[in-house]
């Protein structure tokens, strides 16, 4: 290190002579923070997307890289939000990688006093049984001789959280099975 | 909307830095008021007497906006001999069967015609308009009645355009807002009446024909025994300035799921099909046919619902519905009264709904009278929960408040549980619909990870593996499921369903199989099929308009190319309003749409919600029907007379008009009417956990002296499964509280940052005390007010922990909507923690002992 890159490398030397008197920029940069880059600048994609909180409807960029969510941050060309996020939508990378997620399906037997580990495609067959017998179970061809082509033995609920088009197949597939219970967020 | 909202909030900042006045009217001081020119702090639940108190001044001093009062309103029109006001009926409105606790609406209808709501309780009408088909005797109140008569046929009413006839809706409106004065609102809503007149100026003066004034609300209007009727009250008032359909004005209702105005359209509710498109209820003899004829409007944009219903059952049943067969009318299943969330809490104590799905939802914590909820999913023999985290729903049956106190023992409860982790939302494609009403596309960015799926996923797959069992089935129960169009193409190593031809179907699509670009194209011979009438043209070109991007700085304020609106990308409802009866812009600074001479066709900045080449002078015959038998006068097309109501003829349970009702557990006296509280609010079966509380002085009312509300923080989200478990946001707010103010710590012994017990009939729980200048006391009937505010995000899982605020409230509803009484009731409040086990439950007993509490205290009329 020559004696002038020692000198240029003292911070307050910086701030006197520099463009930054105030020591708030350029001349309190280290050589390290010099070389840090953004994570979202080595980014493989940028991925467009809208924060899944409140119904606002602030635009995302979601920032993808090695086949992992990296960053994601308020979307500038939306002009709902103009690239704000509250700090909910802030929080949407700790939501969706935070390590509080389930990433396995589990079971409770009846009367059990803990979980157990199931698998997803046995887990789908056993729920689709029971939806086949509870269905049965509470079906009403009619009320007071009247037509209701209906079943009280399942229910659902919740919708507001979801896309339209996973409420749209909930709706189609529940009416078709008679199920009038079908419920969400909405209703309280 | 700056704690709940604060992105969308910038606008409200951005309008007040160009001059813009910003009132907030609410119990506790936030960063909206901080923000604000004006705080006006009021009793909780008192809205109708405040919004009726403003009516009122606006008619007594001639500020409502005449000209477009009697062009766009239904003001002039003339009501029937026998109607009968709450004025006449101290409290009731004619019509009321005290027995089934439900109007007949006959008596409100207009003078010689008999007309069809836009929504609601459509079903009203039903008997009167098919002559028969009487519906099962168990039906929900509002939904049929006997009254029997000739019906009527759906002409012009009877109009004075001088609003002077005293049976015109004007007059009566007038009358039935007469004793809404200042004096009495003070009384009410403890607000002093010179703040009371400085709203009432600001809002009348910011009105007309220069200028707009908007209203923005979000549950605490809803939540109510009389929640709809807040919102009626707001529609009055804003319809008499002039302020809907025109740019800067409205009624906003700030939404707070992501998709919850999307899963309102496309219905995961039990009375709707998607597009507002009621779900049946049962009558004998209903055919597609009949179904239409009872609930369709004669003229308007109703009137084609059987293009709409056909076009649905072909998106639904495909080949298998023809004509021969009323294209499957007969496969949906029929309502005999409300099977809202709560009823179905009902329905499995009573062990008639045995299985239970909860989709992203925490019912456990997050319903009102939370215990309820988790007692009846103790009862079942089933429970699928979708969610990232193990919210409450999934564990009640290991750690919920009932194992503590002993209520309830695990080893003992049968309830079967899966938990399947869902996929997030940038693990999936798919659209919400925000709070106006825009469609905005989400792209997958990475795949979900381990055996997490998106919901779509779930229920396809299920859907499929159902299909599959029945397979050869030869019950006719079985014939919807089996002849369902369930064949969406799937993609990639997880078999995911293709979201965006999801959307194509909910859009629609010919005969050809070509996607339709308005609902106008629809046809009711079964050529088009379309999943949900108002999103045609979400698809229209085979374009994905959600995914619409154009950056909002290369666009005008309108932004029409960002995302895509329902209905047509109309991003303003009803702008024909926004121009006089000749089509001119009320004014220039207000100017929306018009109608142009020369290309004789309407333009401006927004799509115009009128057909663009009806003129303002067209006046079709008097016998037309449909969409066409609309004058170009007539903006609010929905509407089978397309004008405003600013009295509601049918369709709403509980009266024509909003009238000032206490909530169901309230500290004070009915002011105004005989009538403590709405008379036909929703009350469940009695049960041991649900007990209503004495009210309005009677014997026992002292024991619950406080109003207590409930509402949301900046750093969490509703029942908190999407925020509790966040480290960052836990940080920022890390544990349960409630707000008090100073006056009311001293009064109750509240130590800043200890404990406070909260106790109501129904349940007890334990907060950090936040003494605060923020939730300022009362004066009301002449008497000191506190009230304690509760936000309702906790339960015991997660990061950030403490009691649920929704184990105090009770379960009565408001009647049109079925939503509880969260935003005002009645509790005591005292310094230190809860009881813990068997203790928790004696305090909540002996608090019921003391107030005199039975089965039927608090269902009086």
């Amino acid at each position: 290190m020559g004696v002038r890159t020692w000198i240029d490398s003292w911070p307050v030397y910086r701030q006197l002579t520099g463009t930054d008197p105030l020591g708030r920029g350029a001349a309190a940069k280290s050589g390290r923070s010099e070389r840090l880059t953004p994570r979202v600048a080595s980014a493989d994609r940028v991925v467009k997307s809208v924060c899944p909180y409140c119904a606002v409807g602030c635009g995302q960029n979601v920032y993808v890289q090695d086949e992992r969510v990296t960053q994601i941050e308020g979307d500038p060309d939306s002009p709902i939000s103009r690239g704000r996020l509250c700090p909910k939508g802030s929080a949407s990378l700790q939501l969706t990688t935070g390590d509080a997620r389930e990433h396995y399906v589990l079971h409770r037997r009846p009367h059990g006093t803990g979980w157990e580990r199931l698998d997803l495609d046995t887990a789908m067959n056993m729920i689709a049984d029971r939806v086949i017998e509870a269905r049965r179970a509470g079906w009403q061809w009619q009320v007071d001789e009247t037509r209701t082509r209906r079943t009280l033995g399942i229910a659902s609920l919740g919708g507001a959280t979801l896309d339209n088009e996973e409420n749209y197949l909930i709706k189609k597939l529940f009416t078709a099975l008679g199920a009038i219970q079908i419920e969400n967020q909405a209703r309280v | 909307m700056a704690e709940c909202h604060p992105v969308g909030f910038q606008w409200v900042m951005e309008a007040k830095a160009r001059g813009a006045k910003v009132i907030h009217i609410d119990p506790r001081f936030t960063r909206t008021s901080a923000l604000s020119d004006l705080h006006v702090p009021l009793r909780a639940g008192t809205d109708i007497a405040f919004l009726g108190g403003i009516i009122n001044h606006v008619l007594h001093n001639d500020r409502y906006f005449r000209d477009y009062v009697v062009a766009y309103t239904n003001a002039p029109v003339l009501l029937r001999e026998d109607f009968r006001d709450t004025e006449d009926l101290d409290g009731v409105f004619s019509g009321l069967d005290p027995d089934h606790r439900t109007y007949d609406n006959s008596t409100w209808q207009y003078e010689g015609t008999e007309i069809q709501a836009a929504s609601g309780a459509r079903d009203q009408e039903y008997e009167k308009r098919t002559e028969g088909g009487s519906s099962v005797a168990e039906a929900a109140r509002g939904e049929a009645h006997g009254a029997g008569g000739p019906p009527l046929g759906e002409g012009e009413p009877e109009r004075d355009e001088t609003l002077t006839h005293p049976r015109c809706v004007f007059q009566v409106l007038k009358r039935h807002y007469a004793r809404y004065t200042p004096e009495l609102v003070e009384e009410v809503c403890g607000v002093p009446q010179a703040v009371f007149r400085q709203v009432c100026e600001l809002v009348a003066d910011n009105s007309g024909r220069e200028r707009t004034t908007a209203f923005v609300y979000s549950v605490g209007w809803t939540q109510h025994t009389v929640g709809v009727q807040y919102i009626r009250a707001a529609s009055i008032l804003q319809t008499l300035l002039g302020n809907i359909g025109r740019p800067g004005g409205g009624i906003l209702a700030l939404r707070g799921h992501a998709s919850i105005q999307g899963s309102t359209d496309i219905p995961t509710l039990f009375n709707l099909l998607p597009g507002y498109i009621p779900l049946p209820h049962a009558h004998r003899q209903q055919d597609l046919s009949a179904f239409v004829q009872a609930e369709a409007a004669h003229k308007g944009y109703w009137a084609p619902m059987r293009e709409y219903l056909v076009s649905l059952l072909k998106a639904y049943w495909g080949e298998a519905a023809t004509p021969d067969n009323d294209f499957c009318f007969d496969y949906l299943p029929r309502l005999t009264g409300s099977h809202a969330t709560y009823e179905t809490a009902m329905a499995q104590l009573e062990g008639t709904c045995k299985g239970y799905f909860v989709l992203g939802e925490n019912p456990a914590v997050g319903h009102g009278n939370s215990k309820l909820q988790r007692l009846a999913m103790a009862n079942l023999d089933w429970l699928v929960v979708r969610d990232f985290s193990l919210v409450e729903s999934a564990t009640w049956w290991l750690d919920g408040p009932e194992i503590e106190t002993g209520e309830l023992r695990t080893e003992d409860i049968r309830t079967e549980v899966f938990f399947l982790p869902a996929a997030a939302h940038t693990e999936k494609d798919g659209s919400f619909t925000n709070t106006q009403r825009l469609l905005q596309w989400h792209h997958q960015a990475v795949a979900p990870p381990g055996e997490a799926r998106s919901d779509l996923w779930f229920t396809f797959h299920l859907g499929r593996l159902i299909r599959q069992k029945l397979a050869g089935s030869s019950d006719p129960m079985d014939r919807p499921v089996l002849d369902l169009t369930w064949d969406y193409p799937t993609k990639g190593e997880l078999v995911e369903p293709d979201a965006e031809a999801v959307l194509a179907e909910i859009n629609g699509y010919d005969a050809d199989g070509n996607p339709l670009a308005s609902y106008a194209q629809l046809k009711a011979d079964g050529s088009t099929a379309c999943g949900c009438w108002i999103y045609c043209g979400v698809y229209a070109d085979g374009v994905n308009q959600a995914a619409r991007r154009k950056p909002g700085a290369e666009q005008d304020w309108v932004a029409a190319e960002w995302a895509w609106a329902w209905p047509a990308n109309r991003r303003t409802l009803y702008n024909r309003a926004s121009a006089d009866p000749e089509g001119r812009p009320w004014s220039d600074r207000k100017a929306l749409v018009w109608w142009d001479e020369h290309q004789a066709r309407w333009v401006g900045h927004d799509v115009p919600d009128i057909d663009v080449d009806k003129s303002p002078g067209d006046r079709p015959p008097p016998d037309a029907t449909g969409p066409g038998a609309l004058s170009g006068v007539d903006p609010f097309i929905m509407q089978a007379d397309g004008k405003a109501w600013l009295y509601v003829p049918t369709g709403l349970t509980d009266g024509p008009l909003p009238a000032h009702y206490e909530p169901q557990d309230s500290p004070f006296r009915n002011l105004l009417y005989g009538h403590q509280r709405n008379p036909v609010r929703q009350l469940l079966a009695p049960h041991p956990d649900n007990r209503y509380q004495p009210s309005g002085g009677d014997p026992g009312t002292e024991v619950f002296p406080y109003v207590a509300t409930t509402y949301r923080l900046t750093e969490h989200h509703t029942a908190g499964g999407m925020s509790r478990w966040l480290p960052y946001l836990a940080e920022l707010q890390p544990e349960f509280f409630c707000e008090v103010s100073p006056e009311l710590a001293a009064e109750c012994g509240l130590e800043h940052t200890g404990w406070a017990t909260i106790v109501s009939a129904r349940g007890v729980i334990e907060a950090r005390v936040l003494v605060t200048d923020r939730m300022p006391p009362l004066t009301v009937q002449g008497r000191t007010l506190h009230q304690v505010g509760l936000p309702y995000h906790w339960g015991p899982n997660g990061y950030s922990t403490g009691d649920a605020a929704n184990e105090l409230l009770h379960l009565a509803m408001d009647p049109n909507s079925q939503i509880q009484e969260s935003k005002a009731f009645a509790v005591d409040i005292r310094a230190g923690r809860r009881p813990r086990g068997p203790a928790s439950v004696e305090l909540v007993r002996s608090y019921r002992t003391r107030a005199g509490i039975d089965a039927r205290t608090g269902t009086e009329l």
